[in-house]
């Protein structure tokens, strides 16, 4: 028999090292975003914003080096990417939810899990064997297309289990008034679904923005702004999750300055769509 | 069948004086006092919210576990108040079981394993004590025959009135005096209810039952005594022959007779 | 999905008909092109990477020990494999109890408040970008870690167990042992959240039959909570698992970058996906891309087995046998 206050001893041990647990995790969480903010503000400067980055022999002769054709590089690779990701994305959430008795369903439903589940390494390769082998150059359009890689399947799924909520009803009636199915969905469903779909799209968008690895296969880099617009998608560009990790892993003291610069933008950029999906959550309930 | 006949001058096991339940400020029973006795079946009938739940929940302190849900009055157990500040609630409810409405057998554990779960708690690991009481708890549950050979199978295996069963048979291995039956054949269909209608009646010689039930005509069946509750207020209490053939106050005899609930 | 009468050519009709079936076509060839995306991925990664396997063999790429990019480009992928899974296995073993244990104190214990703030915290680190961590751990983590603890252990380990030192190895911070340290954090959320949210679907009637039979507070939560939320909690430990194994930056950061075995705890090491972001940009031989695609193909069939296992562990573990209760 084991009395009852051995097992009340045994009770508080554990909720004791329940909550040492919770502790010991998350006091390194905030060391790193204390850390971040700290050496990141240090970092900002107008330059940052305003200067591209040259070669190491500007940060180290003191001339002012920036990141602002990786801001802009940033900004165009994520557009394309979300412009690519989102028609697929929703297209497939569409087929797997509004046309359930297709055949192709269940196939598309464990590939696009399967895809969601890869590292996002792999996409980086298979954008540069799709995109970046035929044109023969690195670029920011593959650089697009390996983010909408990582984006779409989220989108996908938030916008199937978005769309399967609305109850049933809601078409019934749209159907009822002689809309054709079409227009039911585009005009009804989908508008209906709007929060779980921006939602949705917001997540993949955070996700997608910090990922580092299919950007080093594809856009490749830049310490230079592209001389034509064109440049930017058919040519070599940096952008913040990349060029952090060029300049972490440089040989050069300034440059790792920079580097917790770019972190705390990229930092900023995340945190940002998610107080934005906060908003449009409640804004709407 | 169950003999309606309170059988000698049974002494009282369970009573409560002016015992109320609060959620928030929402009184869901009043000032109610009521006894219970030893080894007789006692049924709480009542329209739908008139807190006979709610009620029989407070007399194992399973309002303990509600947040915003207060208690107030006594509840005696052969004379202790199971409210007293310096009584543990773990400690009333080895003494005063429970079987639910819907059958929560512990899914993942064997039906051995679900039956000795609550001598497990305490600290018995005796395997000759766990194997003796276990057979006979599952005999007292009248399930003994139909499981004995997979004793060691999961305990989500069995048919809704086999799991109802088996639920009756865990609170019975902790040997608790009284028994709270919570709409036990609600969810079952009408065999399985027959058998646990019969098995009542064998067990209240063995511990005290109080049994909630919304079937007027079970409770006429299988109790001995029969607590009428309407709107969170104690309307009638008495025999169950009594109550079911000439009750004395109007209301009973309007929910009696099918007039509304 | 209905065809309008083949001889009603009104407008309306053919608005509703022929929108019907752009609308619907457009729909189904987005999806399959996410379709064939995934394949699009496995066979273009094996193809890239047939060269490689085709001189090495199938199973003689896996088990080479040799990774030689400068003088015999002989190529055999078995050290990265070794590096990830270690990390990974390592991490999720690290990781599981905090992570199960923050889900418990979130789900159980703490006042609902209390919970949001820890829930969106734990979020936070999954939210956290890889090189962010990454760049914190070069700069931060990694000089305190080897000061701290790993130069300590060295030392004392020379003077007192001189046999154990070499399996130590070199504590010069970067290595196997910090990119498992990170590794572990990081993964952390997705156990604990989906372990969370199996907690908050146990049913009330499981708790409470188990307090009416005299159980304790955590008594309840290991006698009802825990056995119920089986196949949840393992659904979390794999879906950590298979970040673990796909986890690029970070690890490449931090792990030292060695391409042959042995690996020590302290010493640096590698990993399928840090090699292939490490070497990639230098990889100017045919042979050594190649190689490096096929890396990458056997990353994918890895973290695919991953997957699987994770569906199949979910359904067999689940309380509910997989099926709607």
């Amino acid at each position: 028999m084991i009395s009852l206050r051995r097992r009340y001893i045994r009770d508080n041990i554990m909720l004791t090292l329940i909550i040492l647990n919770t502790i010991v995790i998350l006091i390194p969480l905030f060391i790193i975003i204390v850390y971040v903010i700290a050496k990141g503000f240090d970092a900002i400067s107008l330059d940052l914003f305003t200067k591209e980055l040259g070669s190491p022999t500007r940060a180290m002769m003191g001339e002012p080096t920036g990141l602002v054709h990786t801001m802009l590089g940033t900004v165009v690779v994520d557009l394309i990417a979300v412009l690519i990701a989102i028609p697929f994305g929703v297209g497939a959430g569409v087929m797997l939810s509004e046309y359930p008795d297709h055949w192709a369903n269940p196939v598309l439903r464990v590939l696009n899990d399967t895809l969601n589940g890869m590292p996002a390494v792999l996409k980086g390769l298979l954008a540069f064997t799709l995109v970046v082998k035929p044109m023969g150059t690195f670029s920011g359009l593959s650089g697009g297309v390996a983010l909408a890689f990582v984006m779409f399947p989220i989108i996908a799924r938030a916008t199937e289990s978005s769309l399967m909520n609305i109850p049933w009803s809601i078409r019934e009636a749209g159907l009822a008034i002689g809309l054709p199915r079409w227009r039911v969905i585009l005009s009804t469903i989908i508008p209906a679904a709007k929060v779980g779909l921006v939602t949705g799209f917001l997540i993949a968008f955070a996700r997608a923005a910090g990922e580092a690895a299919p950007l080093v296969f594809t856009s490749f880099g830049n310490n230079y702004l592209p001389i034509k617009w064109t440049g930017w998608f058919m040519g070599p560009v940096d952008t913040l999750p990349q060029r952090l990790y060029n300049l972490a892993i440089s040989p050069y003291e300034h440059w790792h300055d920079m580097g917790w610069a770019a972190a705390i933008v990229l930092l900023a950029v995340i945190i940002a769509s998610f107080i934005v999906a906060r908003f449009v959550i409640r804004d709407n309930k | 069948m169950v003999n309606n006949e309170p059988l000698l001058e049974n002494k009282i096991r369970l009573e409560t004086i002016d015992l109320s339940v609060y959620y928030g400020q929402n009184p869901g029973v009043k000032n109610v006092s009521i006894q219970v006795f030893d080894k007789q079946v006692t049924a709480f009938i009542g329209p739908s919210g008139c807190g006979k739940t709610t009620f029989l929940r407070a007399l194992n302190r399973m309002h303990d576990l509600t947040r915003g849900a207060k208690v107030t009055g006594k509840a005696l157990i052969d004379g202790k108040d199971i409210y007293d500040p310096k009584i543990d609630p773990v400690t009333i409810r080895r003494k005063i079981g429970m079987v639910f409405q819907k059958p929560t057998p512990f899914p993942t554990m064997s039906i051995y394993d679900n039956v000795v779960a609550g001598l497990k708690l305490v600290g018995i690991r005796d395997k000759k004590l766990l194997d003796e009481v276990c057979e006979r708890s599952l005999r007292q549950a009248a399930l003994w025959e139909e499981v004995k050979d997979r004793l060691k199978t999961p305990g989500g295996s069995l048919s809704g009135g086999q799991q109802q069963r088996l639920s009756i048979a865990r609170a019975l291995a902790v040997e608790p005096e009284v028994l709270l039956m919570d709409e036990p054949t609600s969810s079952l269909d009408p065999q399985s209810t027959n058998r646990i209608e019969e098995l009542i009646g064998e067990l209240k010689h063995q511990v005290t039952i109080i049994i909630v039930t919304h079937n007027m005509q079970q409770a006429s069946r299988v109790s001995d005594n029969t607590a009428f509750f309407y709107i969170g207020n104690l309307i009638e209490y008495n025999k169950t022959t009594k109550i079911f053939t000439n009750p004395d106050q109007k209301r009973t005899e309007e929910y009696i007779t099918g007039q509304f609930g | 999905m209905k065809t309008k009468d083949k001889y009603n050519f009104t407008p309306s009709a053919l608005y509703g008909w022929l929108g019907d079936r752009i609308f619907s076509s457009t729909i189904f060839v987005l999806g399959f092109i996410v379709i064939f995306t995934t394949i699009a991925m496995a066979v273009s990664l094996y193809f890239s990477g047939s060269e490689a396997i085709n001189k090495f063999g199938f199973f003689g790429f896996i088990t080479g020990r040799v990774w030689d990019a400068a003088i015999s480009m002989e190529f055999g992928t078995w050290p990265f494999i070794v590096g990830t899974l270690v990390t990974s296995l390592a991490a999720l073993a690290l990781s599981f109890l905090p992570a199960v244990a923050i889900a418990i104190f979130t789900a159980e214990y703490a006042p609902k408040w209390l919970g949001y703030i820890i829930e969106n915290l734990v979020n936070l680190i999954a939210a956290v970008p890889s090189v962010v961590i990454g760049i914190w751990g070069i700069f931060v983590f990694t000089p305190w870690v080897r000061d701290s603890v790993y130069m300590p252990l060295y030392l004392w380990s020379i003077d007192n167990t001189p046999s154990l030192t070499p399996i130590l190895g070199n504590p010069a911070g970067y290595g196997m042992l910090t990119a498992t340290v990170i590794l572990t954090i990081m993964i952390i959320p997705f156990t604990t959240a989906l372990a969370c949210d199996s907690f908050r679907m146990v049913p009330k009637e499981q708790r409470e039959a188990a307090s009416a039979l005299g159980a304790t507070k955590w008594e309840v939560i290991r006698m009802a909570v825990i056995p119920y939320s089986r196949g949840g909690i393992l659904a979390g430990a794999m879906l950590s698992l298979g970040r673990a194994i796909g986890e690029t930056m970070a690890v490449a950061m931090l792990i030292g970058n060695k391409n042959t075995l042995p690996f020590t705890v302290f010493g640096p090491g590698s990993t399928m996906a840090s090699v292939i972001v490490n070497e990639f940009r230098e990889a100017v031989e045919n042979i050594h891309l190649a190689s490096l695609m096929a890396v990458g193909f056997y990353l994918f069939l890895i973290s695919l087995a991953v997957n699987l296992i994770a569906a199949w562990i979910q359904r067999k573990y689940s309380a509910t046998g997989g099926r709607a209760v």
